[in-house]
């Protein structure tokens, strides 16, 4: 049996078009077995399967984005996130990834927990509301903002827990979690400064303290 | 494609009832061309009424194979690409041996002298059809309903000799619900005078009691709204009721039309035998659990079920893929939307057809 050549690595953000899969491409690294909740149709984990060999599992609650997924080759199933990981043994993964979806669990605390308890590492991104743009949206507005990060009215959006970096920060600390390595992000450019204003997207990658 | 059916002959199989059946023979088909390697080899696994011929135009019959819309070249299961198999199961009566055929000893049909059969005796003549064809591995062994049970049965009974599994519209073990319709429709054949203890061969058979176990297996296969779309109320070739008890309503029709089709085509005591098998599966098998049941299993998996199917519901299909996940095993699962009830997986073929392709690409460019 001969393995297949080495694909070429396109940067990844240029494949997928999105900032928090260039750093999560970064993060991952080759040969692990990779879970993804709320993976959509698994532009990701496609991805991942391609450019890093992981062995990629997903998790989708629309059945249309599970059926692109299947199509496409990736082993995705039909689910729930907030209650579809009880059935998994305890670390079955290196990585379980939560890209911009934290804020639409209902459980988020366990959900978080729940991760860390199937998978050695947690890679969780997901969209600033301390961002500049929210707090003066929300100052002018005198209204729930409303973002190009956050495009949803009140009543449609499917964000129902809003948080800022400081809040996963208090969050990890209450959890006890290490807080391995954390990224922000604006577009395509990494925020050095003023993370808690500026960034937009943020992606941690924490593991369960020793 | 013009098709044709093989027999393999074999001197003998061990049953689970403790039974010996000698000889043995199994009616297969096959289209598409084996490899060199033998690494695309599909099988492929009838459900409850089905035969061998699943694809193609038969030269016997002319008529097309009870999946030909799913294989065949470019579609799903792609004959250009692959090479599908599909047999007759054991107990049938469409070429495998079954109580319809011989008995050596006696040179009489076996009757009810046939012994009881079970899905993993099904499985075990497939897997001795596969080594006598020296192919090693299954690139993917795939079915619906009945089909469905033998693919979980060879990911579970022959690990290292199955890649991949695609079990559609299917369950570990029949419910009580599953288990009360198969009765009803045994019930039906042997209530017919006809049937005759099952010794019918030389005379005339238990049509009527047959037809009508075939009639209530079609209502099982539809939905409500797939019967409300088809029939609704209208009436058959009529204005206004017959007042008598001819057919009235255009369902009625159809289930008369499809009982007596079924007939012409199928073995009374095969019915018998092969609903029995159905109900005796329990993946489980005295293991505990359905996860420790999956312990042995190795291959991919594709778990397809459809939102209407209330014979197979979603939720039997959903208990596979929870277990095969307690076992972290690599599996995919999709409920398809559809309104035709269980006769979705031969029905529904443009969705499945995305899916199975990506499946078995993505799963053949790993043995590759």
């Amino acid at each position: 049996m001969t393995a297949p050549a080495p694909k070429p690595q396109p940067f990844v953000r240029e494949l997928l078009g999105r900032s928090d899969y260039r750093i999560i491409g970064e993060i991952v690294e080759p040969n692990t077995k990779v879970l993804d909740l709320g993976c959509g149709d698994g532009e990701l984990l496609a991805w991942l399967a391609a450019n890093k060999r992981v062995d990629a599992r997903g998790v989708e609650i629309s059945g249309v984005k599970v059926q692109r997924a299947i199509a496409r080759g990736v082993s995705v199933y039909q689910g729930d996130i907030d209650e579809g990981l009880a059935d998994y043994p305890d670390r079955a993964f290196d990585y379980v990834i939560l890209s911009q979806t934290l804020q639409e669990t209902f459980h988020p605390r366990k959900v978080l927990r729940e991760m860390l308890r199937v998978g050695q590492r947690v890679i969780v991104a997901f969209p600033n509301y301390g961002h500049w743009r929210m707090r003066l949206s929300m100052l002018l507005s005198g209204r729930a903002p409303r973002t190009k990060l956050f495009p949803y009215a009140w009543h449609e959006s499917p964000n129902i827990h809003f948080l800022t970096l400081h809040d996963f920060e208090d969050l990890a600390a209450l959890e006890g979690l290490k807080v391995e390595r954390r990224y922000f992000l604006s577009g395509a450019h990494k925020v050095t400064v003023l993370p808690n204003l500026l960034a937009e997207v943020a992606v941690y990658l924490v593991s369960a303290s020793a | 494609m013009i098709v044709e059916s093989n027999i393999v002959r074999f001197d003998c199989i061990a049953l689970d009832s403790g039974a010996t059946l000698a000889p043995v023979e199994v009616a297969y088909e096959s289209y598409g061309e084996l490899n060199a390697r033998k690494t695309n080899a599909i099988l492929v696994l009838h459900a409850f009424s089905g035969d061998a011929h699943a694809a193609g135009i038969s030269h016997e019959t002319g008529k097309p194979g009870w999946w030909d819309n799913m294989i065949g070249p470019g579609k799903a299961f792609d004959t250009n690409k692959y090479f599908v198999l599909c047999s007759n199961v054991l107990g049938g009566c469409r070429g495998t041996t079954g109580p319809s055929s011989i008995n050596p000893v006696t040179g009489c049909p076996y009757a009810m002298s046939f012994p009881v059969i079970t899905i993993s005796d099904m499985v075990r003549l497939q897997k001795m059809l596969i080594d006598a064809l020296g192919i090693r591995k299954l690139l993917t062994v795939t079915g619906g309903s009945m089909g469905g049970m033998q693919a979980l049965e060879w990911a579970v009974a022959y690990p290292d000799r199955v890649v991949s599994a695609i079990p559609i519209a299917t369950t570990t073990r029949h419910s009580a619900q599953q288990i009360a319709f198969n009765e009803v429709g045994r019930q039906a054949v042997m209530a017919d005078p006809d049937w005759n203890e099952g010794n019918y061969y030389s005379k005339k058979p238990p049509a009527r009691g047959l037809a009508v176990a075939r009639m209530v297996g079609h209502i099982t296969y539809m939905s409500d709204d797939s019967m409300r779309e088809k029939f609704g109320r209208r009436l058959r070739g009529k204005e206004n009721f017959g007042f008598d008890f001819d057919v009235d309503f255009e369902v009625e029709s159809y289930l008369r039309y499809r009982g007596s089709e079924f007939v012409h085509r199928f073995d009374a005591n095969s019915y018998l035998y092969i609903t029995k098998a159905m109900d005796y599966f329990d993946l489980v098998n005295g293991q505990g659990t359905l996860a420790a049941a999956f312990e042995a299993a190795q291959a991919r998996f594709l778990v397809i079920s459809f939102s209407s199917d209330w014979l197979y519901p979603s939720y039997q299909s959903q208990e596979i893929v929870r277990a095969l996940r307690a076992r972290n095993r690599d599996v995919a699962y999709v409920e398809l939307q559809s309104n035709y009830g269980h006769d979705a997986f031969l029905v529904d073929v443009a969705e499945q057809t995305d899916l199975i392709r990506g499946f078995l690409a993505s799963t053949y460019e790993k043995v590759q």
